[in-house]
């Protein structure tokens, strides 16, 4: 014991001394107890804990301790051997347990510090990813902003709203302080500042595009960061900001239509291209980012296709725009012309009517005075009255008749006519004037000149007319000759004209030969054309407005024919050749002239196979007398059975007797109609009938009958009938 | 070849044919017939007419048969049997039978017995009335042919 230099106490010294240790071990060893059921209660909470069996050698040992102390004390005191043997037993064990503890501690506590590494570890690494994540979250948002914009791009095809609406969407989703776009010049040799993101009315900036920066950017394809202090990135007026923000230039093809192709992109040769510069805030530190680059870069690419889709568009609507303008244009001329045709015409049918009128009052009364008796002077001034209304009326008529061939409004008027008379009487009007100034005029119609046509007689006239009063009117002396054939293909023509004769058409041509005054072969083109005249003026005198030949050449152009003059010269006389097209006529009749009754003598009928169908034996037997006499091959029946059983294709004509009332007579025809299906293989059906009324002949018709006869049936009668039958298959008139 | 005869009778041959038709007997018809009779059918007239007073009784017995029995007369057969008859008639030119034709045609149409057998009767008559006619002309053509002479051709207008 150990003497303590504090106050006096009260207890005796010792017995202090004790009191403390006494209390002191009772405590530790409350403590030492309660260390283990702690760890335990804590423990057996705690999920994960890998050491139990440290915990429990732990445990141990603190329990041990406890137990050494708590045995403490008893031995302030005397005490008996068996406590001592416990303190003793206590203590080794407890040196033993701490022993061993102490011995696991120094393999457990570096496990223990590594676990602690690895946490410090996996929360930086959690730290890390935290970051990562949301760099990826940036990006994807950066990449649906791309989307919609471009979307926003493509989704219009108006250029100026192309450009607008990238700049703003750009500006917004970069959140740019300005965004621009340099297009180049029509000279292609600067760039001009044309669309601005905040800036309402950019100033007309242009920067020659030879500059190095611009190069720079122009030579490649991606994002370039350039200077802020470079030209084209000066957009604004410096407004004393400090640290103006980082500037990126990208180019923008600018693509030619012809360029377009979509697997050659972007690998074009295309040397247009804009620029577009973006700038981040001012004073904001901003960086641009690798993936803000690559934005920016797919953003440029897609406003090159937008822009070239626009302009696209923009030619086609021009150029639909143009066609439009122009079809309205045309369309206004068309009904201008119209009008002015339709003017034109009622204009001069006006005036011809009204024209011809006091004409002809003139003309008229002319011939009148002309017949009276006059003085020679007067004679002669009335003679020139006439001569000059008579001019004046072929002029008004050669006008009216020219501007209908022009527009194509005049139509030949067909008719059959007698040819060979035509020509006779073209000579006849030529010839007083040809008699007068002594020149013979002969005709020669080729043998093989068919006599009646079928064309416009009176143009036809006109033409030969026009042609033989040329030659008469051109010729001082020396005879004329007018010559008409039929032309076939090895006749000379000329090259451009190639003569078909067809079936029922033929080509008429006419030659109208002088030895008059000839004309200058250089001339000749000429001679054709509207009011030319190639005359000298002394011969001019003889009259005619120069529209004789222009609208003979019309007229023959019409009747699908040619006409041309051929002259050895002047003073050498001319032939003036022309083809017409002209119909032969089937009739040998002439309109007007009554229908002359075959020759009696001419019907032949020999041999011609007939059948006579009749009921009743005496009208049979004078029916088939009369055809014998005929001379045809007569077959009779009775019935319509034994008609049906006879009848063949031998027998041209049937005649059946219809006498009978009622429709069954009928019935025969229809089944010889089903019996024979060829037309020609068919015999003719002749109703014999003692009915003249209207029904029969309709009934008739019905029932496909070709022809009506009525009983009795006189010998003259049924020669006509039979032959005209015979000629034409069908008989509705003997009635 | 009595040349006088045949002139005579040739001229009785006229005459009497002329009067058959102003009687009315005949009609342009029968002219129509004998323009028919050439070389090759020298006796076409007389066949046709043969025939058709052939066809003439056998119509009419059947008709007076169908007419017989005053209860069940059978106008259809009657009307046809007037058909063939006036059919017939007009072939030959039968002038006068055509036109008794014709009103028993009217008669048989009404439906009336008895106008159907007046006329019945009158159609008998004439045809034999005609008959007895014709057989006396082509006697008379035949005593001309027997005479050596030819059958004139008349123009009746």
């Amino acid at each position: 014991m150990e003497v303590c230099n504090c106050i006096e106490p009260q207890w005796p010294a010792d017995e202090l001394l004790m009191k403390y240790q006494y209390i002191s071990d009772f405590f530790i060893a409350v403590a030492y107890f309660s260390i283990p059921l702690e760890l335990i209660y804590f423990v057996k909470k705690s999920a994960v804990f890998p050491y139990r069996w440290v915990l429990v050698q732990f445990g141990a040992f603190i329990v041990l301790c406890g137990a050494t102390h708590l045995i403490n004390l008893w031995t302030f005191t005397t005490h008996s051997r068996t406590v001592a043997l416990v303190m003793t037993t206590a203590k080794v064990l407890t040196a033993v347990v701490s022993c061993a503890t102490a011995l696991m501690l120094v393999h457990i506590i570096p496990d223990l510090l590594s676990v602690k590494t690895r946490e410090l570890f996996l929360k930086n690494k959690a730290a890390e990813l935290d970051r990562e994540m949301g760099l990826i979250r940036t990006q994807e948002e950066t990449g649906r902003h791309v989307r919609m914009l471009t979307h926003e791009i493509r989704s219009t095809l108006d250029r100026h709203t192309i450009l607008k609406t990238t700049l703003v969407e750009l500006g917004r989703t970069l959140a740019l302080e300005e965004c621009a776009l340099w297009m180049p010049t029509r000279t292609g040799l600067e760039l001009q500042l044309s669309y601005t993101l905040r800036q309402q009315h950019p100033v007309e900036y242009t920067v020659p595009i030879q500059l190095p920066v611009i190069n720079q950017v122009f030579g490649t394809s991606r994002a370039v960061k350039i200077s802020p202090n470079s030209p084209v990135a000066r957009l604004r007026p410096v407004s004393g900001k400090y640290l103006l923000g980082e500037v990126v230039a990208v180019r923008v093809p600018l693509l030619h239509l012809s360029n377009f192709q979509i697997n050659d992109w972007p690998e074009l040769s295309t040397k247009r291209y804009a620029l577009m510069v973006l700038m981040l805030p001012s004073d904001s530190a901003r960086q641009w980012h690798v993936h803000e680059l690559e934005l920016v870069e797919v953003v440029a690419d897609q406003v090159a296709v937008a822009l070239s889709h626009a302009a696209i568009l923009e030619e086609s609507m021009r150029a639909r725009d143009l066609l439009m303008e122009q079809n309205v244009a045309l369309d206004i001329a068309r009904r201008e012309a119209e009008t002015a045709i339709r003017a034109r015409n009622d204009f001069l049918a006006v005036m011809n009517h009204e024209m011809r009128t006091p004409m002809h009052a003139i003309i008229a009364l002319s011939s009148l005075l002309q017949e009276t008796e006059l003085t020679p002077e007067q004679r002669l001034m009335v003679e020139t009255v006439l001569k000059s209304s008579s001019l004046l009326a072929t002029l008004m008529n050669d006008v009216l008749d020219l501007s209908r061939l022009e527009d194509g409004s005049l139509q030949l008027e067909l008719g059959t006519f007698n040819l060979h008379t035509l020509f006779r009487e073209v000579l006849n009007l030529i010839k007083p004037i040809a008699v007068v100034k002594k020149l013979p005029i002969t005709l020669n119609l080729a043998p093989d000149l068919p006599e009646f046509v079928v064309g416009d007689e009176k143009r036809l006239m006109q033409i030969i007319l026009n042609i033989v009063g040329n030659a008469v009117k051109f010729s001082k002396q020396g005879s004329i000759t007018v010559t008409a054939l039929v032309t076939k293909s090895d006749n000379r023509a000329p090259p451009d004209f190639f003569v078909v004769p067809t079936g029922s058409h033929f080509y008429l041509r006419v030659k109208v030969k002088d030895l008059g005054a000839g004309i200058n072969p250089q001339d000749i083109p000429k001679l054709f054309t509207k009011f030319a005249q190639t005359q000298s003026l002394a011969t001019r005198s003889s009259g005619g407005s120069g529209l004789g030949l222009a609208i003979s050449k019309r007229f023959v152009n019409l009747m699908e024919g040619n006409i041309w003059i051929e002259s050895d010269g002047v003073g050498k006389g001319c032939t003036a050749i022309f083809d017409v097209k002209l119909g032969i006529s089937n009739e040998s009749k002439q309109s007007g002239i009554p229908k002359v009754p075959a020759n009696p003598q001419h019907a032949n009928f020999a041999g011609l196979k007939v059948l006579v169908m009749d009921e009743n034996g005496v009208s049979r037997m004078v029916t088939k007398g009369l055809l014998v006499h005929l001379g045809c091959e007569v077959t009779t029946v009775s019935s319509s059975e034994e008609c049906l059983r006879v009848v063949s294709h031998e027998h041209k004509v049937v005649f059946m007797d219809v006498c009978m009332p009622g429709v069954e007579n009928y019935q025969i025809a229809i089944r010889i109609h089903e019996k024979f299906t060829k037309r020609h293989q068919r015999p003719l059906l002749v109703a014999l009938t003692g009915n003249t009324d209207k029904s029969t002949k309709e009934k008739c018709m019905s029932f496909g009958l070709d022809g009506v006869l009525l009983k009795p049936v006189s010998l003259d009668n049924m020669r006509n009938v039979l032959s005209d039958l015979l000629e034409h298959r069908v008989l509705y008139e003997a009635m | 070849m009595n040349t006088v005869v045949v002139a005579q009778l040739q001229r009785q041959f006229q005459e009497y044919l002329v009067s058959l038709y102003q009687q009315g007997f005949l009609d342009n018809q029968f002219t129509e017939l004998r323009k028919l009779q050439d070389e090759g059918t020298p006796d076409f007239v007389a066949e046709v007419v043969s025939l058709f007073f052939d066809d003439c009784s056998k119509l009419i017995n059947s008709m007076s048969r169908s007419l017989g029995r005053p209860e069940s007369v059978d106008f259809k057969q009657v009307d046809s049997g007037v058909h063939q008859l006036k059919g017939s008639s007009s072939s030959v030119g039968a002038r006068r039978v055509k036109n008794v034709c014709i009103s028993f045609k009217e008669c048989c149409d009404v439906q009336n017995r008895e106008g159907c057998l007046r006329c019945l009767q009158q159609v008998d008559y004439e045809y034999k009335m005609l008959k007895t006619k014709l057989e006396d002309l082509f006697n008379l053509e035949q005593q001309i042919l027997q005479a050596g002479g030819t059958i004139p051709q008349i123009n009746i207008n």
